[in-house]
């Protein structure tokens, strides 16, 4: 099974939206590759540069409430999935972010607020979260510390992943 | 038992529950346009399962970039009209019989009250008008609802809006359902439906019932309700006349989807309308919801009328409204794109779209384009929309470009101004 986990991205607001995290003039675009290089490039972020290193470092996000809200495009999923992101943890999902990231095997795991500020504590471009999917932790790393936090997902959501994604569920069993 | 609609529509659909929590229904129709679509059946197609679980359950529509705008969006077309003509999917509208998805497939009779709807665009919420759980899904459920005719959800709770009182003139369906956003937050509503109730909903045509349950998604529901009644039948009849003796045995069988007395529901939300304000969006979210009287003067360059939200014959004549026999401002630019071609040729008929046009606008065809910045009606960084469409996030119409979401009447009336203006003043001077 592959393993999550990377170098941290935080992105410091609530209701970043898929149009924010791959604009609609790259929908016309067929093959995921082709929005590499168009990821969060419309973020409505102060200071933020999408085309820093931390970005194109990134394996996994850390943000706040309903991540991904707005539009049902795969596509915000797949811009991650190309960029080498497949953890994003947040306080809150959209539904259909959050079901895009596990029907693609990825993961979309929810936290409470106050873990979240626990977080965003150790934010420093070097940071590194490593998730052990088995046990449900995660384990953040940076400049400050150590620390390990319990999440949950829903087993359903488990299974996908471990299955590689919802096609290879559905069809095994449909 | 006492159940919510949406319960009964999960209890009759209820296919498996692979796990405690996770529903897998049986969809009733599963619709596709050319931008979510073409990722699916190329997926399905390396797999080596480029099949459809049912063709006549499989409506198809090329919608979001019509006609094509360049190599991209023709291949994004092809797609999908090959893969139709190769599954005989005959509810398939290409290029002049095509609308907005979320306009045409209700105007061609497909949605029934508890039948479930899935397409891989978020506003399919909009269907539950009709009385069905509809819901917005990823390429991935809807490669799997292609496939095998099934989707997994959890099953959403409901909160039930009751919307009483006496709707002031010149303020619409849009108006509420802004307000509405704004009380319940772009996430409000996350894993919920939201049901619309009470005499304002009930004296609303399907269209207006339609804008209502288009927006839920914003405020994060997965799917907007409507309780089937007179309205529903009377929308529907020319489609299902020849399956119920007379309406009122159609009213009695559609009344089975219905929430019933007592149920749970997560949160009652009493709205009076009494009085209320037209409704305009200010910042990048749509529950950023201001009263027009705080947002008149707001200049705007562009105005855009159409979309799933207020792209019908309804929203069309209410603007034509204030339009007729007037001109718009000079400094404006004003595009109209009738959601289908149906609405196109009526509102033709009705001589609105000579209003539009003698007053300035440019009539578009029926397209998905300008509201989500794909085609016709582009904004160029800086400008500023005043559009009925139902997104206003940063870069949503055009990088760069801002939004305020508002009803046709306000749209018609600030096209005449340059400015956002209250349709209320207008009406004093024309309909007094």
């Amino acid at each position: 099974m592959k393993t999550f986990g990377g170098k941290v991205l935080f992105l410091d607001r609530s209701d970043i939206n898929t149009d924010e995290i791959i604009p609609a003039k790259y929908l016309t675009e067929i093959s995921k590759e082709a929005l590499k290089t168009h990821m969060i490039e419309d973020l409505k972020l102060e200071g933020f540069n999408p085309f820093s290193k931390d970005v194109s470092d990134a394996g996994v996000i850390v943000t706040r409430a309903n991540f991904g809200c707005g539009s049902s495009r795969e596509h915000a999923p797949w811009a991650f999935e190309v960029n080498g992101i497949n953890v994003v943890i947040a306080s809150g999902f959209a539904r259909i972010f959050r079901q895009n990231m596990f029907n693609c095997g990825m993961l979309a795991i929810e936290v409470t607020e106050s873990v979240i500020d626990k977080l965003f504590e150790h934010k420093d471009p070097k940071t590194g979260i490593k998730i052990d999917f088995q046990n449900n932790k995660l384990m953040i790393t940076s400049k400050k510390g150590k620390e390990t936090f319990d999440y949950h997902i829903s087993e359903f959501d488990k299974a996908l992943v471990k299955a590689g994604g919802w096609v290879e569920f559905a069809d095994a069993r449909y | 038992m006492t159940m919510t609609l949406t319960e009964k529509i999960f209890k009759a659909h209820l296919k498996d529950e692979p796990f405690p929590g996770t529903k897998v229904l049986d969809i009733d129709v599963v619709m596709c346009h050319e931008i979510t679509t073409p990722v699916a059946i190329n997926d399905l197609i390396a797999r080596g399962k480029d099949r459809v679980f049912d063709p006549e359950k499989i409506k198809a529509v090329i919608d979001h970039v019509t006609p094509a705008k360049d190599t991209e969006t023709a291949q994004q077309g092809k797609i999908l009209r090959d893969w139709a003509r190769r599954h005989n999917i005959k509810d398939f509208f290409d290029i002049g019989k095509n609308g907005v998805c979320h306009a045409i497939f209700p105007e061609k009779g497909f949605i029934r009250p508890g039948y479930t709807v899935i397409m891989g665009d978020s506003h399919t919420c909009t269907h539950g008008a009709f009385g069905a759980f509809a819901a917005g899904v990823g390429t991935t459920d809807l490669e799997v609802g292609i496939l095998k005719g099934v989707c997994a959800f959890r099953e959403p709770k409901t909160i039930c809006i009751n919307i009483n009182g006496k709707l002031p003139e010149g303020v619409y369906a849009k108006d509420i359902i802004l307000k509405i956003i704004k009380e319940l937050t772009v996430k409000g509503a996350t894993d919920c439906v939201i049901e619309f109730h009470g005499d304002i909903v009930k004296n609303m045509s399907m269209e207006s019932r339609m804008t209502l349950c288009n927006m839920a998604i914003e405020a994060g529901g997965t799917s907007g309700v409507c309780m089937p009644d007179e309205t529903t039948v009377d929308y529907l009849w020319p489609f299902i006349s020849s399956e119920y003796k007379n309406k009122k045995a159609a009213l009695e069988d559609f009344k089975k989807w219905k929430s019933d007395k007592g149920c749970e529901y997560m949160k009652v939300i009493d709205m009076d309308v009494t009085g209320m304000e037209p409704q305009v969006t200010f910042g990048y979210k749509p529950d950023e919801v201001k009263n027009i009287s705080e947002m008149e003067g707001t200049p705007v360059d562009q105005i855009y009328i159409g979309s799933c939200t207020n792209g019908r014959l309804e929203d069309l004549r209410i603007a034509a409204q204030f339009l007729k026999g007037k001109k718009i401002s000079p400094n404006i630019r004003g595009v109209v794109s009738p959601a289908t071609p149906k609405i196109f040729r009526e509102a033709d008929a009705e001589g609105i779209i000579k209003i539009f046009m003698d007053a300035g606008f440019c009539v578009t065809n029926p397209t998905c384009g300008a509201c989500l910045g794909m085609s016709n009606g582009v904004l160029a960084p800086g400008e500023v929309c005043a559009s009925t469409t139902n997104r206003n996030f940063n870069g949503r119409m055009g990088k760069g470009g801002m939004v305020h979401l508002v009803s046709p009447a306000v749209a018609a009336v600030t096209a005449l101004e340059g400015k956002i203006t209250d349709p209320r003043k207008h009406m004093k001077k024309k309909f007094k």
